[in-house]
């Protein structure tokens, strides 16, 4: 084990166990080490290639399409789908998070759960109705709320589901996308709530909000005023475009760092009312079980979070040297204040750096520059927020909330609710990423 | 104005808040009545608010499901391909935080059934069953799980008397978010 500050690889400071270095060894601004760069340098590989022309650079290239998509060469980046046939029954689409990088989920790329498909909704045709304990009940359309005083923020949308495979009591084998695909994060565009409830004047009594979307289920849920009142948003346009279909085109709730669920999408009818709804959704399937056999209700708050997604399972080490260890951090709580990146298991510990503006409430990029040896390591993340919360170790996690008895088989299920513990990375010494306890 | 009207308009706002008398906003909202909102009023409360007129019993119900309910979940709820999971019974919720759920041994509310049932069954033509269907789908479920007799009445009244074995169970995570 390297000991904590030691110089190492030609001068570079490395500042954790197995060959974590400092958050800014290679950044230009990076003065506090500056010293530690001196006499820095590169082990160069082999000689490149003399270089030529290709094909593409020597004629006319394609159309560019009115809608543009990725490169052909981009094929294998793309959703999985849990229910690709469309049978009876809900439908998952999970974010290739081990593909991506940034902070923004493209659009073709967001996660979407439908229980009963996607409604073919005519935005000329669709309503939003408030109604309940208010003065006047109200009627809006597309066009009309697209009049109203706007704001943009940014906000990842979380199904409390998400990461479910991390309940099994032996470690899945699954790609990032696979065990955390189920979160996304966008700049969404819409009318913040609180002025609609005031247009329709709110009766004091009023508690709740239940909230209920156009698709065949008219799937409902109940929202507390106070939410409602804080940073709720009936939202219009996802990163810049109308939202896609499977987000809830062409108008959704959105409650920044709520569980996606309440998030109601085709969202056609508020009503305010003095107690919930304790719909199907929030009575059954979003009531998670505890080991007592009691089970939490109104869970709400999708808590801080953070995984790796570069290196992780899935993809390959090229060989000893140098790799920038990358990934997602957020908390329904607000910001994320730090992350921390451990290559040994979580023996040793080195802060990773976040890329600014870190937002509330949404996805943060950490990154934290490291030298492979070459041998054994398991790479983690560790995030805290600006209310103080820290994300759990697994231990820390299960010694509360459980774990399966027998080891989780299928990935598509899920074994309960609400995950949020730190996800480990074992690399071997051939290069395979394998998902592992520790 | 009249005297009334300004007396009625300073109540309103006593009432509805300050939010409802002075909030500026662009005031595009169509007005509508309660009446016209009725097809979409469909949540039922815990309390049974919301419920329609109607009735069923779980051996009408038992007919409904053959027909209705069956071809998905398999005869007398028992889980079919298309949805496996049984619809009744259900192992004590402390074998494990995976335990499935069930009505009978996790749903805090009989008006969830009611409510589910009427809003999304069935699932490839939802909200096509008459109130007395559901209330006998409901019966009918409620009775499989042993929580009604087969010929107990499920209406408005008697619907969300029904106390579930469950009630009880849950904590809220976030009392201070509420």
């Amino acid at each position: 084990m390297e000991a904590s500050t030691k110089r190492g690889w030609d001068g570079v400071q490395v500042v954790a166990g197995n060959g974590l270095l400092h958050r800014r060894a290679f950044l230009r601004s990076g003065a506090a080490v500056a010293g530690a760069m001196m006499g820095y340098t590169f082990v160069r590989s082999a000689a490149a290639e003399p270089l030529k022309d290709d094909p593409w650079s020597l004629g006319m290239g394609a159309v560019s399409p009115p809608l543009q998509t990725p490169s052909r060469f981009e094929r294998d980046v793309v959703r999985t789908l849990s229910n690709p046939n469309n049978e009876l029954r809900n439908s998952h689409a999970r974010t290739p998070h081990h593909l991506l990088n940034g902070t923004i989920t493209p659009n073709s790329m967001h996660f979407s759960i439908n229980h009963s498909g996607l409604p073919d909704i005519d935005p000329e045709q669709h309503r939003l109705v408030i109604h309940g304990l208010v003065r006047q009940p109200l009627v809006f359309t597309v066009e009309s709320l697209s009049r109203y005083p706007m704001e943009s923020r940014m906000a990842f949308v979380e199904c409390s589901g998400n990461s479910a495979p991390m309940f099994s009591n032996q470690p899945v084998q699954a790609t990032a996308q696979a065990l955390h695909g189920l979160v996304s994060c966008s700049e969404w565009t819409g009318v913040r709530l609180s002025t609609l409830l005031d247009e329709a004047g709110f009766d004091p009594k009023a508690k709740w909000v239940i909230a209920e979307g156009g698709d065949a289920l008219a799937l409902h849920r109940s929202v507390p005023m106070k939410k409602a009142l804080d940073d709720a948003m009936i939202g219009l346009y996802q990163n810049g475009e109308r939202l896609m279909p499977g987000n809830g085109y062409p108008m959704r709730l959105l409650l920044p760092g709520y569980q996606g669920n309440m998030n109601v999408k085709f969202l056609r009818r508020l009503k305010l009312t003095e107690g919930p709804a304790m719909s199907y959704y929030e009575g059954k399937i979003y009531s998670q079980l505890l080991p007592d056999g009691k089970a939490y209700r109104f869970h709400f708050l999708q808590e801080v979070k953070s995984f790796i997604t570069h290196p992780s399972f899935g993809l390959k080490m090229n060989g000893p040297g140098y790799y920038e260890i990358s990934g997602i951090a957020y908390s329904g709580n607000g910001r994320i204040s730090r992350v921390m990146v451990s290559a040994d298991g979580g023996k040793t510990w080195a802060q990773a750096a976040l890329q600014e503006p870190v937002h509330s409430k949404a996805f943060a990029r950490f990154r934290a520059p490291w030298r492979w040896n070459g041998g054994p390591a398991v790479l983690q993340s560790r995030a805290w927020d600006d209310a103080g919360n820290a994300q759990p170790t697994r231990a820390e996690f299960v010694a509360v909330r459980g774990e399966t008895k027998k080891p989780v088989t299928n990935l598509l299920a899920f074994p309960n609710q609400h995950y949020n513990s730190v996800t480990s990375w074992g690399i071997g010494s051939d290069g395979e990423i394998k998902h592992v306890y520790a | 104005m009249s005297t009334l009207k300004l007396v009625l308009a300073f109540v309103l706002a006593l009432v509805f808040g300050s939010g409802a008398a002075l909030a500026q906003t662009p005031r595009l909202g169509k007005p509508i009545s309660e009446a016209d909102i009725k097809a979409w009023d469909i949540a039922v409360m815990p309390d049974g608010t919301g419920l329609p007129p109607g009735s069923g019993t779980a051996v009408q119900g038992a007919r409904v499901f053959a027909e209705k309910c069956s071809p998905c979940h398999g005869a007398g709820g028992k889980g079919s391909p298309l949805a496996p999971a049984p619809l009744f019974g259900g192992a004590p919720l402390t074998s494990g935080i995976d335990t499935p759920k069930t009505i009978g041994n996790f749903f805090g509310y009989s008006t969830i059934v009611f409510d589910f049932v009427r809003r999304a069954m069935p699932f490839s033509q939802p909200r096509t069953l008459t109130s007395d269907e559901v209330y006998a789908a409901t019966a009918y479920l409620l009775w499989l799980n042993k929580i009604v007799g087969e010929n107990d009445v499920m209406d408005a009244k008697t619907l969300p008397q029904v106390k579930m074995p469950n009630r009880d169970g849950f904590i809220i995570r976030f009392p201070d978010r509420i």
